[in-house]
């Protein structure tokens, strides 16, 4: 195994006590926030240990389902009357893919069946983005360093202006339509975010050499096969429908597109969501890990279906809290973290879907404009006002 | 095969299907439709169980006859496979048992034969548990301790309880190509009660035509093999090519009375490694390509350890959330840094910056 990821910044310590100075943000006191902590730990520790069959069952009804979806949609372009629920199936059959089963099977979720297809070091999803530059960006970066602005490259995606820390230039003007491109081609925006262009732009990153270079080897072999499947062989494979099937096949990656931007862009953007400073969250707790992944997280309301669809990352709160706990247990465990919230006094940011979008539009036009005053100290407990 | 079904294989290995398939691979989506349905992986299903040894009191030993998909490449007589079985229908262990049938052509049905270890996940759950029908997860044939395609006039076998199973496959397979040769076969066992394949060995010894069979019972007075034992059942043993395989125990005792003959072929049995609960010992990190290193256990997480080392495995959170410096345990016991939790399964995936090994461990980086 080749040694890819090498992160040269500073580790965060697993440590179980709070002992550093804390900002007005957190409204805990160091033993209250180690006690939270412990409480988390313990919930973890309970889940884990009771994870078995019915977690298996699960993952595998899933993935039975998507696949049913993939095949249906695939083969329902030979008729071509059919192509509306052709494209339906394989947009449902490349969200299934991509949300419930690909990002939860690489957090790890699924390690523990010890079943090659559903291991973290071996799934690979539906999607441009291979699984081991996305795995370093997300699972590492982003939920290590979540809503550390400076840290978490998930804060905008180096793109958007999400947040007043990130200092307003002329450039941001053009939020909302960054917003709806990167919404559109969500699939190509996530592959090139492990480039880091704006790193690239900064000058501190080369575009292929250095960690560029196996990054960028191993994005044209994964697009190579993704491109060559849904806008080659299968439209080839229907012989007079080759415009229908590509159609189809580019509608549907389309459909995933504007979906899980949708529900990705409510996990962390809503207002009244936290983000921190690097300073604030220097020699942090593990009580002070779990309150930031609490207070920068949001989740959305809903049916059953409208977690399966998202992956249950409407469920994003208990995910950052459990990031490799198998998926299907948020609803239940968000019953007992809203407790403790209660019981410390911490916001638990949720809301339906219309709701949290709302939000964060407002958001994108809000900081697309420089702020207009200077924007007091958020506490990260009340909610931010609402300019737009 | 037919020619429909080589036809049918060659289109599901083909880079055609492949392209259709990506990233999931054919087999993501055959094992849906048939778990028999295999373009790459080979599963078996059970068809057959038999009590081979039954002693109350002590772990059985069974027969389990199995039908691979047609992706078995077959094996050679001596090989061994890796089997995977999810236990309670989640976590899939795998272990390794020598193939006890005959070699087998591609495809072919082949049997193993195991005792139930008492602290085994696998074998009990295949002895006790496991039903006919029952799909089983499995590696193509591996190893090296095979016996050539041309066999000597003599050979002898030395084997130690399980140890008889590689030997077995080896004399079945000299019976059924009809081997003239000589065959001297000695097995060591606890007692006549525990011997498996007697009423087969018996048969051999009664009707074989060539073959010495010695089955040795120590408890009830029989001698261990020593150098003056061996050159008393096989006159000049050293320059007769021999296959040893059993406990290390045996093979310890016997190894030295070949004075480094090269006519002597051995296998380990490995007893597994039993946590001490202290942190003394050896950490071995393996990695590709590399000699090991070997460094003394500091009771440190595995990673710390490892980078002590001077060696750089990959990591990402060093808290245990984002796997990426998730490496195979081969053998040893760890500890969960987080939860206490201990465990003890061979190739094991782990999460080096959480684990700290007790006692011996060895993992690949």
């Amino acid at each position: 195994m080749t040694s890819v990821i090498q992160p040269s910044i500073e580790r965060p310590p697993a440590k179980t006590k709070t002992d550093q100075v804390l900002s007005s943000k957190y409204t805990l006191t160091a033993e209250q926030l180690d006690a939270f902590g412990d409480e988390m730990d313990a919930i973890r520790q309970r889940v884990v240990a009771d994870l078995g069959e019915k977690d298996a069952a699960y993952i595998r009804k899933v993935v039975k389902y998507q696949r049913g979806f993939e095949v249906a949609g695939r083969v329902m372009f030979y008729l071509p009357p059919l192509w509306p629920v052709a494209v339906a199936s394989l947009s449902v059959s490349k969200i299934l893919d991509n949300m419930e089963i690909g990002h939860n099977v690489m957090h790890g979720q699924y390690d523990w069946m010890g079943d090659p297809a559903l291991n973290s070091r071996m799934f690979d999803w539906d999607t441009m983005a291979p699984a081991e530059n996305w795995k370093y960006g997300h699972n590492y970066m982003h939920h290590t360093y979540t809503n550390i602005v400076g840290k978490d490259r998930d804060v905008g995606y180096g793109i958007l202006r999400m947040d007043e820390e990130q200092e307003w230039r002329p450039y941001y003007l053009g939020n909302p339509v960054y917003a709806f491109l990167l919404m559109t081609f969500f699939e190509w925006g996530v592959m090139l975010h492990d480039l880091e262009a704006d790193e690239v732009l900064a000058g501190r990153r080369h575009l292929w050499k250095g960690e560029n270079g196996p990054i960028l080897r191993r994005i044209r072999k994964k697009v190579g096969k993704q491109v060559l499947k849904d806008y080659v062989v299968f439209p080839l494979l229907t012989g007079p429908f080759f415009l229908s099937t590509l159609a189809g096949n580019a509608v549907a990656n389309l459909v995933r597109n504007i979906w899980t931007f949708n529900i990705i862009f409510c996990g962390h953007f809503p207002a009244g969501v936290a983000t921190f400073t690097i300073e604030e969250t220097e020699n942090e707790s593990r009580g002070g890990w779990y309150y930031r992944q609490l207070l920068g997280s949001a989740n959305i309301t809903g049916s059953k279906l409208m977690h399966v669809m998202s992956g249950n990352l409407s469920h994003q709160i208990e995910h950052h809290l459990f990031p490799d706990i198998p998926a299907r247990r948020y609803p239940e465990l968000s019953v007992e973290v809203q407790e403790i919230c209660q019981r410390y006094g911490l916001q638990y940011n949720t809301g339906p879907l219309y709701k949290q979008l709302g939000s964060v539009a407002a958001k994108i036009f809000r900081l697309a404009l420089p702020d207009r005053k200077k924007a007091p100290e958020p506490t990260g407990v009340t909610e931010t006002p609402l300019a737009a | 095969m037919s020619i429909i079904a080589d036809a049918t294989t060659a289109v599901l290995r083909s880079r055609f299907a492949a392209a259709l398939a990506t990233p999931h691979g054919v087999d993501r989506y055959l094992e849906l439709v048939n778990p028999m349905w295999a373009a790459n992986e080979v599963r078996a299903r059970i068809v057959d169980i038999t009590r081979e040894v039954d002693v109350p009191g002590h772990p059985p030993v069974a027969t389990i006859t199995l039908q691979p998909t047609s992706t078995w490449r077959g094996h050679r007589a001596g090989q061994h496979v890796q089997l995977g079985v999810e236990v309670d229908g989640a976590r899939r262990t795998t272990r390794v048992f020598t193939v006890s049938s005959p070699e087998s052509k591609p495809g072919d049905r082949f049997t193993i034969t195991m005792r139930a270890n008492p602290d085994g996940v696998v074998s009990r759950y295949l002895v006790e548990r496991a039903t006919v029908g029952t799909m089983v997860h499995l590696s193509q044939a591996q190893g090296e301790f095979v016996l050539p395609d041309h066999v000597p006039d003599h050979i002898v076998f030395i084997t130690g309880g399980s140890g008889i199973t590689p030997a077995m496959s080896m004399l079945r397979s000299l019976q059924r190509r009809t081997h003239r040769g000589r065959i001297t076969f000695l097995h060591y066992a606890q007692s006549p009660e525990h011997q498996i394949f007697a009423a087969e060995l018996e048969e051999i010894r009664r009707s074989g035509y060539g073959i010495d069979v010695h089955l040795v019972y120590p408890e009830q007075g029989g001698r261990n093999f020593s150098a003056l034992e061996l050159e008393r059942i096989v006159p000049g043993y050293r320059d007769i090519d021999t296959w040893l395989c059993g406990p290390a125990g045996l093979v310890d005792a016997v190894r030295p009375a070949f004075e480094g003959s090269d006519k002597l072929h051995v296998e380990y049995f490995k007893p597994p490694a039993v946590s001490n609960g202290s942190a003394e010992g050896d950490v071995t990190f393996a990695r590709a390509g590399t000699p090991d290193v070997v460094a003394a256990n500091t009771g440190a997480t595995l990673l710390e350890q490892a980078e002590a080392a001077g060696l750089t495995p990959q990591f990402g959170c060093r808290m245990g959330i984002c796997f990426s410096c998730t490496a195979t345990k081969k053998e040893g016991t760890v500890r969960n840094v987080l939860t206490g939790e201990t465990s003890s399964l061979p190739d094991e995936d782990i999460r080096i910056c959480v684990s700290s090994p007790e006692g011996d461990c060895s993992v690949e980086l």
